[in-house]
């Protein structure tokens, strides 16, 4: 069976079935049949069959079930069926997976089908990412295919960093010509992922610019050379913004306020991630007024936030009511701010604590229960609670935790319950059966 | 009929619950007590030092237990498939009989060799007795797959009931018919291995911590079951990975090799228990038992179990392709001295805590190095005493969140968690004994000690001993998002929703 030139490969990242089967049962079927067809590439004896009168439509409906590698196998099969290939709906969706072969577990996208892509299809292309590993090269051959889509109506983008941030590594000015290849062709961006990205202020610009009134979902955490007044600017002329990610030092007063203003649309995710470089790092702090013009115009929005803070670094946060709905410490965090969290976080939903101190949160839990009447997720990890003031805690939220995931060892049996009945208390309270989550003895 | 028996010896390195052996010796003439030394398992690569004296002793102890029996043992070298159908023409076998083994490679060895046995007119019999159930029907009784939950495989065992009751080992009463040929260059022919017959460097031996054997099995066993408040107080988790003896029973190597049967250990405790008030599984010393039962069963139900690709229930992970941090983490220089201190005795004596298990499992794969679980599998199946195909496996794909578990936001730090148990570092100071003089506050993170400090200690950070590998703080946080990337990778694949939750929210 002749092969594609670069059609061996797996660019949706999806495993193929046995193609060849799939080729040689068509190939009997066409055998079968008695008309001739002079368009077929196979022997003129043979019969043709109902699959060649089979209209184009249906064959591209069929092919959009097929995963990338089966589809190349079935191109190969006669000339429609390669035209059918080749028809830029199939080309709308692409994740382009650049891999070094010596460093990788994974496959990579063929060059041959990048090329290809390039030249025959890229002014399809519609939806599109690029996963790169923690090599430069990686991120270079992703910078330089971004550079080629010159005839690219993009609607979203991904650049997506599996392991480390390679993009940083490619020399900025690079990056940042390419990037500015598709803010600019595109003019219709309405998704774009750069985290961990060399992107910067002047780029942002170039995006806005162009793509102002389609932007509806921009993620850039960890891209350190933006500033609080490149992202504002963004806020301020993407009216349509609904999803927004970045790092807390972007984070101001007045960006909140941008993204409360009667132009705008409701926000519906905001991201932001609150991570210590360094230890004794210093952070600013957020009006209470800007949260409450937030809440005030997109009443629904979820502000999730991720914490990498040392414990002592907390100061500025949590003193006032902040309506995050999904928080997520991931390093230690004290009792004490677990404390605070209680008292300030209202619309909270989801919380999840990797790891606290070697003290009870018994009364900081409770209260929890107590006043976070939405909470409806919670996960802890390297803690501790005493089984009873669990058991009250899961009475107090009732049936509305869908999900509890708490490791064993972070229940401390006391004199009212032990390991195995809480599971029972628990559960009765919860109105399901519920266990701890364990890790296996070794 | 009267038969020639050959008895073959794997795993079941004991005379006690040996129910095959008893089969061997009904209607028995003569019996060949055989141990094959198999090149495919018994070379330098899958046995390291440790694990390869314990067999040795396994197999002297054996040997003279057989000899109290006017029997001996004899170990053969070669592969099974060429070994046997000499044994089988030189000694007129007319039965062969061994214990069950699920392994992936025990199953095809011993379909060879049985239907080799059937061209040679022998008939072969197996026992299951180094399980405490018998797998298949464990699965049988799940729907014909195997639990993936430990909760719903102790129902499965509830509706099976306890496990079979062990069998005696066989007396002189059983012998009495039973004539073992045995000739004057017995030694010679069927010698007993060497310590350094594999390649192993003998000098590296460490003082044995944990002699291997059927006798020293079941005399840890009594001396264990007499402390019944402390069996019946048991939860392994509150035993503390860093105390500077064994906090467990450490039965496991005994278990893993069957010098100690898993049913006589059940129905030990299940006498120490009777009547008291216990700890119960998960943690309790049954739970153990079980566990092991969990992970058996996992390794029959799934394909591919001890890998990755291929493996139906373990999440496809990106892990980085990394020589220099998996030497620094199995040669014991991560620089992170709790970590190195468990490598290190894990290498010296063959066994660590099931925590300090966690806490390095995690550290290799997805808490720091983002290192592949199978390496790790690798280097435990060449070090512990007690490393065991199906165990080591789950084990490892537990501990990646890559199965069974996915609550990766519980990551273990190798800075604070072995701090809960041993503020003063003891643990650290006897496995690396140059930082020895490092004072409390920073003998888990010598890095942070001031110059002067590290002088006065004769430990320098880069030079005695090594920077860490890696800013625990920092790369444990881009491992959740890899972590979640492949999970939600995984849900688009299955469509099933992604097992976490507030990670689940934003995949990408």
């Amino acid at each position: 069976m002749k092969r594609i030139k670069g059609g061996e490969e797996d660019g949706n990242g999806s495993s193929s079935e046995s193609s060849p089967e799939a080729c040689k049962k068509v190939r009997t079927q066409t055998s079968e049949e008695s008309e001739e067809e002079e368009e077929e590439e196979e022997a003129s004896e043979t019969p043709e069959s109902d699959w060649v009168r089979l209209p184009q439509e249906l064959l591209l409906h069929v092919f959009q079930y097929l995963p990338l590698l089966d589809r190349a196998y079935a191109s190969q099969v006669c000339r429609r069926w390669n035209q059918a290939f080749h028809m830029p709906e199939l080309w709308r969706y692409f994740e382009f997976e650049l891999n070094q072969p010596a460093s990788s577990y994974l496959k990579a996208t063929h060059p041959d089908l990048i090329k290809q892509i390039i030249t025959r299809h890229s002014n399809h292309l519609q939806y599109v990412s690029f996963k790169v590993d923690s090599s430069t090269e990686s991120a270079e051959a992703a910078c330089n295919i971004l550079s080629q889509l010159v005839n690219c109506s993009l609607k979203t983008l991904g650049l997506i960093s599996t392991a480390r941030p390679s993009f940083m590594e490619v020399p900025k000015s690079h990056f940042i010509s390419a990037l500015t290849v598709v803010f600019v062709n595109s003019k219709s961006l309405s998704s774009l992922k750069i985290d961990d990205t060399p992107v910067d202020d002047p780029s942002l610009k170039v995006l806005v610019a162009n793509n102002r009134d389609t932007l509806k979902l921009l993620k850039m955490s960890s891209c350190p050379h933006v500033s609080p007044a490149g992202i504002l600017c963004v806020a301020d002329q993407c009216y349509g913004l609904r999803e927004l990610a970045l790092n807390y030092h972007l984070l101001s007063d007045e960006l909140l306020l941008a993204l409360s203003s009667e132009k705008h649309v409701h926000l519906e995710h905001l991201r932001i991630d609150v991570v210590s470089e360094n230890p004794g790092q210093h952070f600013h702090t957020i009006k209470k007024t800007s949260w409450d013009a937030m809440v005030r115009h997109s009443p629904k929005f979820n502000l999730v936030m991720y914490f990498f803070l040392y414990e002592d670094e907390f100061g500025p946060f949590f003193n006032e009511e902040v309506p995050v709905t999904h928080l997520y410490f991931g390093r230690s965090v004290s009792k004490e701010v677990l404390g605070r969290v209680g008292l300030h976080c209202p619309r909270l939903v989801e919380l999840v604590v990797c790891a606290n101190g070697l003290r009870p949160l018994d009364e900081e839990l409770i209260r929890i229960a107590k006043r976070c009447t939405q909470l409806s997720a919670i996960g802890l990890g390297e803690c501790e609670v005493s089984c009873s003031a669990f058991v009250e805690f899961v009475k107090l939220c009732g049936r509305r935790l869908s999900q509890l995931s708490i490791m064993e060892e972070v229940l401390i049996p006391d004199h009212k319950y032990s390991l195995d009945e809480i599971h029972w208390e628990v559960s009765k309270h919860l109105g399901r059966v519920w266990f701890p989550d364990m890790m296996p003895t070794w | 009929m009267v038969h020639t028996c050959v008895h073959w010896f794997r795993k079941g390195l004991r005379l006690h619950d040996n129910p095959a052996l008893m089969a061997a010796l009904r209607d028995c003439q003569e019996l060949y007590p055989v141990f094959i030394l198999d090149p495919h398992l018994h070379n330098d690569t899958c046995v390291g030092i440790n694990r390869w004296r314990f067999l040795v002793g396994a197999l002297r102890d054996l040997d003279c237990s057989l000899r109290k029996l006017n029997s001996r043992l004899f170990v053969v070298r070669g592969k099974p498939e060429e070994v046997f159908p000499e044994l089988f023409d030189k000694w007129k076998v007319t039965k062969l009989t061994y214990e069950y083994d699920t392994e992936p490679y025990s199953l095809s060895r011993d379909q060879t060799v049985t239907t080799l046995a059937k061209e040679h007119r022998v008939e072969v019999l197996y026992k299951i007795s180094h399980t405490l159930y018998d797998i298949d029907r464990m699965i049988e009784e799940n729907n014909g797959k195997a639990p993936l939950t430990y909760n719903r495989m102790r129902a499965i065992v509830k509706t099976l009931g306890p496990p079979k009751k062990p069998i005696p080992a066989p007396t002189m009463e059983d012998m009495k018919d039973v004539k073992t040929p045995c000739s004057e260059n017995h030694e010679q022919k069927y010698e007993m291995p060497t310590l350094g017959e594999l390649g192993h460097d003998t000098a590296a031996l460490g003082e044995e911590q944990f002699p291997g054997g059927e006798q020293e099995s079941l005399r840890r066993l009594d001396e264990h079951m007499k402390r019944t408040g402390w069996v019946c107080g048991f939860e392994k988790p509150q035993t503390s990975p860093n105390s500077l003896s064994p906090s467990t029973t450490v039965l496991s190597p005994y278990v893993t090799f069957g010098c100690l049967s898993a049913r006589t250990f059940w129905w030990r405790l299940a006498e120490v228990y009777q009547g008291k008030k216990h700890s119960d599984p998960p943690v309790s010393l049954h739970g153990q038992l079980l566990w092991r039962e969990f992970f058996y069963t996992a390794s029959v139900g799934i394909p591919n179990f001890n890998k990755m690709e291929g493996n139906p229930v373990c999440t496809q992970v990106d892990w980085d392709t990394n020589p220099e941090y998996l030497a620094a983490w199995r040669e014991a220089r991560t620089g992170f001295p709790f970590i190195d201190a468990i490598m290190t005795q894990l290498r010296q004596e063959g066994w660590i805590h099931h925590l300090a298990r966690h806490a390095v499992a995690c550290f290799l794969t997805r808490g720091d190095l983002w290192i592949s679980w199978e390496e790790g599998q690798k280097v435990f199946e060449e070090l512990l005493l007690d490393g065991d195909w199906a165990l080591n496996a789950g084990n490892w794909q537990w501990l990646s969140a890559s199965a069974f578990f996915h609550q990766f936001f519980r990551v273990y730090s190798p800075v604070a968690f072995g701090k809960k148990t041993d503020k003063n570092g003891d643990y650290i100071k006897k496995y690396l004994p140059l930082l020895k003089k490092l004072p409390a506050e920073y003998i888990y993170e010598p890095w942070k000690a001031p110059r002067s400090v590290q002088q006065a200690a004769g430990c320098i950070v880069g030079k005695d001993y090594p920077h860490p590998i890696a800013q625990h703080e920092v790369i444990s946080k881009k491992n959740i998002q890899r972590m979640k990337l492949a999970y939600a990778k995984k849900s688009t694949d299955a469509a099933e929703p992604p097992a976490s939750l507030i990670l689940s929210l934003f995949p990408l």
